[in-house]
This record gives C-alpha cells, structure tokens and sequence, in this order.
C-alpha cells in the first residue's frame, strides 16, 4: 500500500478508537465524566495522566532537540521527571486534601482573599497560553509532513481540529479515552526504536541498546557517536553543554518547579479518591511516562547517527573518510523521506560548493584539525539544515523502517499533541469561566453564560496561539520550556509556601507571585519579543543574549522562582499574620483525615 | 489529631521525609546528572559514561523509586500519629 494511504488509514483507526471509547463509556456510567478518575484503579489513572502530560513537546520535539544538543538534552530528561518527586511530596496530597478543583480556587481561599485569586488566574493564563503555543508547534510539524503541505498551512489545519476536540468533543475527561491515547502514543514512540536499536546494535531494548556495541564492530555506539560528531565539527555527544553548566543546572531547577507549578497537570490530583491515592498516582504516572523518557535519549543518539550515515555512508558501520571527495551522498540519489520533507520546508538543501553532493557538518567549529581537513576537502558550509521538530516523526523513514510505523508514528504524534492541548485549553476555559468571570466580574451569571465563556476563551486561545506559533519563539520542546519558566517562577512558590508556611498572608503571596512572573517575563521578553512578538525584543536594554550569568531565557524560571519567594517573604514581614482561622487551616490541609470528596463550588 | 504537641511531631516526621528524599532526589540528578558528570564520565556502565548515564537515565530510575518510597512511609506515618483516612 502507499505510504500516504497507510498514515490516513493508521491516522484514521486511531481516531475512531478514541470516538469508540468515548462512546462506550459514556453510556456506561454519566458520572464518570465529571469524576475523572474517581474508582479508576490507580494503574490506569497513571496512564491517563501520562498521556494528558505527554505533549508534543515531549513526543514531536524533544529527542530532536536531545539529537542536537546531546549530553545537554538531558536536562529536559531529568526536568520533565524530576518535578514528579516534588509534586508528590510538596503539592499533591496537600491540595487533594484541600478538595477544590482549581489552582486559583486554592490561592483564593488559602490567601483569604479574590485578588490573589485573579494573580493566580492571571499566571496560569500566561503560563498554558505559552505551552499551546508550543503545542501548536508541533501541531503543524505534524500536519505539515501527514498532508504533504507547508508547516503554515499544517498549523491552520491543526488549529481547526484542536478547536473541534477541545469544544465538541468530551472525550476530554473520559479516562478510558485517554488510556487509549497513551497506548498509542507509547507504541508509536517504542516500536520504531526497538526497530532501529535491533538495527544499530542487536539489542531489542533501547535503554540498553544506547549503551551498547555497534553491531560487528569493537566499539560502543556512543564511543562511535563522539568521535564521528567530532569529525564533523560538532561537540563531543556525550559531554557538550548547554551554554555552561550553571545554566544547565538552573534549566532543569526550572523544568522540575515548573512541571509541579502547571495547573493541568496538579488539577489531576485534585480529584484521585484519597489523599493515599493522591502520592502513589503521581509514582504511577512517572512509570509511564518514564517508559518515553527513558526510550528518547536513545531515540535521539540513534537519529543523530542515522542522519549521518545517510548524508555520508560508510561514516559509521564502514570506514569511509568522512573528508573524501565521493563520500557524501549526491543530491539526486537523495532518499524519498528527504523529498517528502523538504515539501514542508522544514528541510532544506543549498549546494554552497557546487558538488552536487550532501555536506552536512558544523561549520562554526571551533576545532582546528577538523576545520583544517574541511576546508582542504573544498567545503564551503554546511549544505543541510534539519529543522529538530521533525527528527522523531522522520526517524523512522530515515531508517527505511515499513510504511506501517511511519503511519503508526504520525498518529501518536498526533494523539500526543491533541490530547494535551485540548487539556490546556480546559484548564484556560474553567480559569476565565469559572475564577475569572464567575468567581469575580459575574457572580450571577447562568451555567450556559458561564459555558459559552469559556468557549469563547478557548477559541480566542487558539486563535493567538496559531498566530503566534506561525513565527513560534523557538522549536516545540524550548517554547513550552518556557511555559514551564512562567509556571515556576508563578505558581509553584505560591503553592508551596501556602501548605508549608503557616504565617504567610496574602500580600507576601501576592507581591511574590507579581514579582516572579514579572521578572521572567521582563527576561523572557527582552530575547524573545514583547508578547512573543517577533521584532519587539530589547536586548540592548538588558545587555545582550543571556546576559545574567548566561543564563538563557528558557532557564531563567528558577530565578524568577527565587526571586518570588524572596519578596514574598519580605513583604510577609512587614505586614500583618493571616488569620486565625486560615491558620487552622493550613494545620488541616497538612494531615491526610477527614478528606472528602471535591467539590467546585466557592465557598 | 488529639493535642498539638502529637500534630508537630507528625509534621516534624514528615518534614524529616520529605529533607531525606529531597537529598537523594538532589544527589543523583544535579549532583551526579550535572556537577559531577565530568569525574564520572571516567567510569563506563556498559557502554555509557557514568555521568552521561545519570543525566539521561539513572536519574529517571530514581525518581520513580523515590515516589513509592515516600509513599509507602508517608504511610506509616499517618498510621503511627493515627491521622490515617478511614
């Protein structure tokens, strides 16, 4: 069958497995949508939450950008994981026992007051706006490469489904849904690399296989990697930095906060059944989710070598000189995968020294030898530009691997992405409908208004997401990390200092949560553009890129977070102690008895 | 909950958990993942670099175990200061 034909088909089952679901469950029991997760056994809540969690910034982008960055990459790695041992311990069982379903509802209450409620309402705007920009990303890598068309037009296409599924679909919240979604997410992920680890090392499982031989040779794949990336000018893989190793330090502090400060993902655990439940769901959705991470650093080491072996075969499982004049492979013999990409413009070829062939190397090197023997082979600059977002969904042509995989893999990738944005768009809808403009400008508004507000939030969402992710601040995986900077440097400390600070009143926490969001986007802003708007940077005004500590924008969360809990306290200290009662409080919220089912409702 | 003086022994516990954790939780992956990568890289796992391996791998391993294991003492703990759901 052709290949096209395939992906729809694969694209296709997949959807109407999802519709099947949604169905099915829903005539089973009415009260399980709005319950999400209540008597579901923990297992499968895990899943359901791994699969809400895993975007495209995890599925589409993130081996990519490990590909590229190598040893560096491991900061997303332990980011995105490690914020699940926080948001255990800190957060999770603390706001379960609270019992209400929203994080502005928490601040609201816990601060004795609505302003801080509107802070918090106003950080998780910026922060899921942010995050769906980057989902959109990688909506339109995906769209892009399944209809054959350019990313602009993949992003419009995508934006008019993910406003169908989010507003018209209730699948959202259907567990059994979501179960769904993450085997088909985490099948399309693994299968290909079992495939291509079996390829490169003959062993079938690629935690192992990363760490293992090349198939008939002495030598181990990452040994092999180093030195071959050296030729080519790049880095050493297994040791090239981000920057320096403060800013990969403080990148992944940043992450971690910030995946226990993202509202869609702690509102899962404000409606487990128990306080219990509420620490083990969150090592259960890490399994799952770890089943990914641990499988992308090889995804991502393996494409690395793929792409070189293509552009210059022989580079690796031969001994072809990577310098000589008939190594590279010539434009015209090019495979069809680079053809199908390059219709997306995502991939893009420019013979700079008129050879007719593929030169696909770092030509700012810094490495003399290397840069000695390219220019003596008559290169001129490096030929090949491979944009990081599609390096998951075209690793598994890149390998030759059946057309069954290339479809299976565009499928996950699509679940992947759809499922976290239409859990994104919910968090903004019930933000602005229900904290926003019910909780505050319109109490008395009827639950149809308070709906069609929300519908409303989440179209206008789209709409300044796709725009902005046409002319996106950076590839898939960097734009969320910067959602993730918002989160930490917002709400995570808010939160925290809100269980585990008794004293701390509402103009601490107020002044904080201002402060921090405002310090990072002032740094954020001044790199990536007001609004991220391309052109309105201001980088003369802080100093040049990266200029505090070369700490880059995507990292600077974590300062922002200090910088949050250090005016928090001051302020606290100059003003007067919360309430008794709020005191008390706190002193409840701490201890696991008396949990009782949630309920939304304001009090 | 009986007196205050048995709730700040269960929240003292709890605090001494959740710094015990959060040392192990620092060690491996800022510790070993980032600082000391380099010393480490010394040492192969198989074909990995120790450090490389933390960083990309190790680390993930150990925040799952860390998560059931403070879950599985959490729980004890709520049954020894008898604060326990149900």
């Amino acid at each position: 069958m052709e290949l096209q034909t395939t992906i729809y088909l694969v694209v296709g089952l997949s959807f109407a497995l999802y519709i099947g679901i949604a169905f099915w469950a829903r005539a089973g029991s009415t009260s399980e949508f709005y319950a999400a997760g209540g008597g579901v056994h923990p297992v499968m809540n895990g899943m359901a939450t791994a699969a809400d969690w895993m975007s495209a910034a995890s599925f589409i982008s993130m081996a990519g950008l490990i590909s590229n960055m190598g040893y560096g990459g491991g900061l997303f790695l332990m980011g995105w994981t490690g914020g699940y041992v926080l948001l255990a311990m800190l957060l999770a069982p603390y706001l379960r026992k609270f019992g209400k379903f929203t994080v502005p509802q928490f601040i609201g209450d816990r601060f004795y007051s609505k302003s801080a409620s509107t802070v918090a309402v106003l950080c998780l705007l910026v922060a899921s706006l942010t995050y769906i920009i980057g989902q959109m990303t990688g909506v339109g890598v995906a769209f892009s490469r399944f209809l054959g068309v350019e990313k602009e037009t993949g992003i419009y296409v995508g934006m008019a489904i993910v406003f169908a599924y989010a507003v018209f679909g209730g699948m959202k919240g259907i567990t059994y849904t979501q179960v769904a979604q993450y085997i088909v997410l985490i099948l399309a992920y693994t299968v290909p690399a079992v495939f291509i680890s079996l390829q490169l090392t003959g062993n079938p499982l690629p935690q192992l296989g990363l760490g293992s031989n090349l198939v008939g040779h002495d030598i181990s794949l990452l040994a092999k990697l180093d030195q071959v990336v050296t030729e080519l000018g790049f880095g050493k893989y297994t040791e090239s930095l981000p920057g320096s190793k403060l800013n990969m330090f403080v990148y992944t502090l940043s992450l971690m906060i910030g995946t226990a400060g993202l509202p869609h993902v702690i509102m899962r655990f404000f409606t487990v059944p128990s306080v219990k439940d509420a620490r083990s769901s969150a090592g259960w959705a890490l399994v799952f989710i770890a089943i990914l991470y641990t499988t992308a650093p090889a995804v991502g080491a393996m494409a690395k070598m793929n792409l070189i072996r293509t552009v210059t075969p022989g580079a690796v499982m031969g001994n072809a000189d990577i310098y000589g004049a008939e190594s590279a492979l010539e434009y015209e013999k090019r495979p069809d995968w680079m053809k199908r990409w390059e219709k997306t413009g995502l991939l893009k070829f420019e013979d700079k020294n008129g050879d007719g062939r593929i030169q696909y190397y770092n030509d700012k090197t810094k490495n003399a030898e290397a840069k000695g023997k390219m220019d003596a082979a008559g290169w001129k600059g490096n030929e090949l530009s491979v944009n990081a977002d599609i390096i998951v969904l075209a690793n598994p042509e890149i390998a030759l691997l059946p057309n069954w995989v290339i479809a299976l893999v565009a499928a996950g990738g699509l679940a992947a992405a759809l499922s976290t944005a239409a859990g994104l768009l919910m968090a903004i809808s019930s933000a602005v409908s229900h904290d926003l403009v019910k909780g505050i400008f319109a109490p008395d508004i009827s639950e149809k208004g308070e709906l069609l507000t929300g519908k409303i939030a989440m179209a206008v969402s789209i709409v300044v997401a796709g725009y902005l992710g046409l002319n996106p601040p950076g590839f898939a995986a960097g734009t969320v990390a910067l959602a993730f900077g918002i989160a930490a440097s917002s709400l995570f400390p808010a939160i925290m200092m809100g269980i585990f600070s008794k004293k701390m009143n509402k103009e601490g926490a107020m002044a904080g949560m201002l402060a921090g969001l405002f310090i990072t986007l002032f740094y954020v802003f001044a790199h990536k553009g007001l609004f991220f708007i391309k052109g309105t940077g201001y980088l003369d005004l802080i100093g040049g890129p990266n200029s505090f500590f070369g700490i880059t924008p995507e990292a600077f969360g974590a300062i922002g977070a200090l910088v949050n809990f250090a005016v928090a306290f001051a302020v606290d200290k100059m003003t007067k102690e919360p309430p008794e009662h709020i005191q008390h409080m706190v002193e409840n919220v701490r201890i696991p008895r008396g949990s009782r089912a949630v309920d939304g409702a304001h009090a | 909950m009986k007196d205050d003086t048995s709730s700040q022994a269960y929240w003292k516990a709890t605090l001494a958990l959740l710094t015990k954790i959060l040392i192990v939780w620092f060690v491996v992956s800022f510790g070993a993942g980032i600082i000391f990568a380099d010393m480490l890289n010394s040492i192969k796992l198989g074909g990995y670099p120790l450090g490389f391996w933390f960083a990309q791998q190790g680390s993930i391993y150990i925040f799952i175990a860390l998560i059931f294991y403070y879950s599985k003492k959490m729980g004890e703990i709520d049954r020894k200061f008898d604060v326990h759901e149900d």
